[in-house]
């Protein structure tokens, strides 16, 4: 296997952290040694043999509790971002394939949107609907939709003017095919690029919104919440703000260590072959 | 002049001996290896002489031609070997030495003049630059002697020509202007690559006679590059031919044109030479293009006016002109990209849609088109089987095994094997891939192909084979080809019938060798005077007898 030698050192390293980092999302509750809401302690809590991370603000397995926030954080960036990145590259490519009126009303609306800041627009909204990770993830992905739509139809537009488009225009190729065959294929580099800076975005978009205590609710906790339950501590000299804020730091560069290794495969024409 | 006459007048100019240049290549997952672009090449030039090198793409010939001027593009070597300038060997004198060698000794004339002249200053700017740099004379005299060159150079109004930027002046004209910066510093030896190929055949006439003279009244030595031994054949006094980095054969011009020693020189001056019969026309044409006018941006710019056309079955006909004249705009009307504002065209009998989106699929799969650049032409994303393969699914439903084989017997038909199917574009050669775009054509069982500049990328030697496989497919399906392209040499050699464009009309139009015999009309005339001839002392003769000026001026 020619191909797991080739993978570069760095790609390794971002492979492995976000391993663990799924690994412990998804198998939570057989991880964790103890329950995520369960008070199992004293106070704040150093380090220690029987709490690893030692406790939080009211006592609770810290480790547990960033085991479980793995879990409920990447879930819901790993979901807005997949929704951002259907809506906003299919769109964007309908756009600057289609044009015309469709392409004006489309980007003139994402235009719009975009005028307002992202925070202070998730705000309202949130205060408004009830807060739960579905709706979370609804607007989470719809507003990063429109970053993701501005570079797929940018990026689009280049290539549908290419050659190859209009041959397969010439042949009587409906717009699915010419989307999906033709141009897809060949705006993926910039896209994944854009993925794993984007999801990165969630994860951090979703801490802001937890610590503004519009995210995810007690007592389930994300790493943004965690960082807000603890943010005395630090005061005090207790480090157990910083280790979930390290958490994020941890995954922000492992998947795009991740990220720019699919990037390199994807540059190349030759199907990778060399 | 009285600083070349300082110097050592007997001695040779220049002496390149055993050059070797060297490159590393990172081939993707393996360790990066030293290739050898340039080996063992020797060439003397003495004084206002000029010297052809000659060609394929990548036979190293810009490569040697830099090597004059001891610089390497894109991180090449020179590793081996002298290059001995005015009797001192520059490879070896530092950046100081080069410093003094370069814009003052030697000058640089690129192939492409629009990429290189910076469009943000005017052109007397920069044609001067060199000379004031090397404080060869003051702002004034440069200016000056740009002027001069401006007029020799036959620009129009040369004592404003150099308040101009370079977007508001031709093509042809900055080409001129290129030519005017290299000779103003009066070096004694100026590389010339490729100074004529991106040029319309008319306008190439004027700056090769132009380019001509100017050497012969400053007495500069030059090395000229090309891939056209028939533009060489009017400028230079000795000629080397080069394949795959190495001399193939070094002589005077009239041995090489006359009597070529090497095979390889004996099939580059036999080029061009197809033999073609002319078909009689019989029946009724397969398209028939009826008053057609076109024009972009809502009637504003008028690009075709009032243009008829009939293509029969089994026959070509070849659309000529400059870039301007309108013949890809044909082309996009035929398709139904560009709706003509008047006219109509019919197709095998029926009314064809002047729009692409409302005309049936049995249309769109008898009317096939070949471009240009094969490399945007084809996704490089899909291998060569998804690309031969998707009309045939598009068109006939076929799905499978019965769709592989017939790509193989596609890939069989354009002569390149089975194991092509797997590759991707990006691992075939130019010449593949214009076969591969006309197999796609191919697979949809067209009545007629447009091809459109389908060898006009291509090296003649790489061309020649394209036009004999489309002949040879031609005798086979009996389908019909449109063939627009600027090279009349293609054109003697596949065409039934021709069409000559100029402005968006039809200034001649008829059987080949009609179109082909005198008396002309002025514009044929000046195109068909305008193609170099591998002879000595055609341009001087076409120059005398032509009757009207090209477009560019």
């Amino acid at each position: 296997m020619s191909s797991i030698r080739n993978i570069p050192v760095s790609a390794w390293i971002g492979l492995v952290l976000t391993a663990l980092f799924v690994f412990a999302a998804v198998f939570a509750p057989w991880v964790a040694p103890y329950p995520v809401g369960e008070t199992v302690g004293d106070v704040w809590e150093p380090m220690s043999a029987k709490y690893l991370l030692g406790t939080d603000n009211l006592g609770r397995d810290l480790l547990s509790r960033l085991i479980y926030g793995a879990r409920i954080t990447i879930f819901i960036a790993a979901l807005a971002t997949a929704l951002s990145f259907i809506l906003g590259s299919v769109l964007g490519f309908a756009a600057a394939v289609i044009g015309g009126w469709f392409d004006q009303l489309m980007s003139r609306f994402v235009d719009l949107i975009m005028a307002i800041p992202t925070l202070i627009f998730a705000l309202v909204v949130l205060s408004v609907l009830p807060t739960n990770v579905v709706t979370l993830i609804l607007v989470m992905g719809l507003l990063d939709a429109t970053r993701v739509y501005r570079l797929a139809r940018a990026v689009a537009v280049d290539i549908n003017v290419m050659d190859f488009v209009e041959a397969a225009k010439l042949r009587g190729e409906g717009k699915m095919w010419v989307i999906f065959r033709e141009i897809l294929p060949n705006a993926l580099t910039p896209l994944v690029a854009e993925l794993g800076l984007r999801f990165i975005f969630a994860v951090l978009f979703l801490s802001a919104l937890s610590f503004l205590g519009l995210g995810v609710q007690p007592p389930d906790a994300d790493w943004g919440g965690m960082v807000k339950e603890n943010k005395e501590g630090i005061v005090f000299g207790i480090p157990a703000a910083l280790i979930p804020a390290a958490a994020i730091a941890v995954l922000a560069i492992s998947v795009n260590l991740v990220a720019d290794w699919i990037l390199n495969r994807t540059t190349s024409l030759k199907g990778g072959r060399g | 002049m009285a600083r070349l006459a300082a110097k050592d007048k007997s001695a040779r100019l220049l002496d390149i001996r055993g050059l070797r240049i060297e490159a590393t290549s990172y081939p993707p997952g393996e360790p990066p290896r030293d290739i050898v672009i340039v080996d063992g090449v020797s060439l003397a030039l003495e004084r206002g002489k000029v010297l052809g090198l000659i060609g394929e793409s990548g036979a190293g010939k810009s490569t040697v031609g830099l090597s004059s001027m001891s610089y390497g593009r894109g991180g090449v070597r020179i590793t081996g070997g002298e290059v001995v300038l005015n009797g001192r060997d520059i490879t070896k004198g530092g950046a100081r030495l080069l410093r003094q060698v370069r814009g003052r000794e030697v000058c640089y004339v690129a192939q492409s003049a629009a990429a290189a002249f910076n469009p943000a200053r005017k052109l007397m700017d920069q044609v001067t630059e060199a000379a004031r740099q090397h404080r060869i004379c003051s702002r004034a005299e440069a200016e000056k002697r740009a002027v001069g060159l401006f007029r020799k150079l036959g620009l129009p109004n040369p004592d404003t020509f150099g308040d101009r930027f370079p977007h508001q002046v031709s093509g042809g004209q900055l080409q001129r202007a290129m030519t005017a910066m290299a000779l103003c510093s009066e070096p004694d030896l100026i590389v010339f690559d490729e100074p004529t190929t991106a040029l319309d055949v008319t306008t190439q006439i004027d700056v090769l006679a132009s380019i001509k003279d100017a050497i012969r009244d400053t007495n500069v030595a030059a090395l000229y590059i090309t891939h056209d031994l028939a533009v060489v054949a009017q400028v230079a006094d000795d000629i080397m031919v080069l394949r795959h980095g190495k001399t193939v054969e070094y002589g005077e011009t009239r041995q090489i044109i006359k009597e070529p020693r090497e095979d390889y020189t004996r099939q580059l001056v036999s080029v061009h030479h197809i033999p073609h019969r002319q078909k009689p026309a019989s029946g009724a044409p397969i398209l028939a293009a009826r008053g057609i006018t076109a024009a972009y941006g809502g009637g504003q710019v008028k690009v075709l006016k009032n243009v008829s056309l009939d293509i029969h079955l089994g026959q070509t006909v070849a659309v000529v002109g400059e870039s301007g004249s309108g013949k890809s705009t044909l082309a996009r009307v035929i398709t139904g990209l560009l709706p003509p504002m008047e006219g109509s065209i019919e197709f095998d009998g029926r009314q064809l849609s002047p729009r692409l989106a409302s005309r049936k699929r049995d249309d769109l799969r008898e009317l096939q088109m070949i471009y240009q650049m094969a490399d945007t032409a084809m996704n490089p994303r899909q291998t060569v089987g998804t690309i031969i393969g998707r009309p045939l699914e598009f068109y006939f439903n076929m799905r499978g095994s019965e769709r592989d084989r017939r790509v193989a017997e596609l890939l069989d038909k354009i002569e390149m094997g089975k194991g092509f199917a797997d590759r991707y574009p990006a691992e075939l050669s130019g010449g593949q891939k214009q076969r591969v775009c006309i197999a796609r054509a191919l697979a949809a069982k067209p009545k007629l192909i447009i091809c459109d500049e389908v060898t006009s990328a291509l090296d003649p030697l790489v061309a020649d084979g394209i036009l004999k496989l489309l002949l040879a497919l031609q005798q086979e399906e009996n389908v019909a080809y449109l063939f627009i392209t600027h090279d009349l040499a293609t054109v003697k050699s596949i065409s039934d019938s021709i069409a000559v464009m100029y402005r968006g009309e039809v200034v001649r139009y008829g059987p080949r060798d009609e179109v082909l015999k005198p008396p002309f009309d002025a514009y044929t005339e000046l195109l068909l005077s305008s193609v170099p001839e591998m002879e000595l002392g055609w341009l001087e003769n076409a120059m005398k007898t032509r009757k009207m000026a090209s477009a560019g001026n």
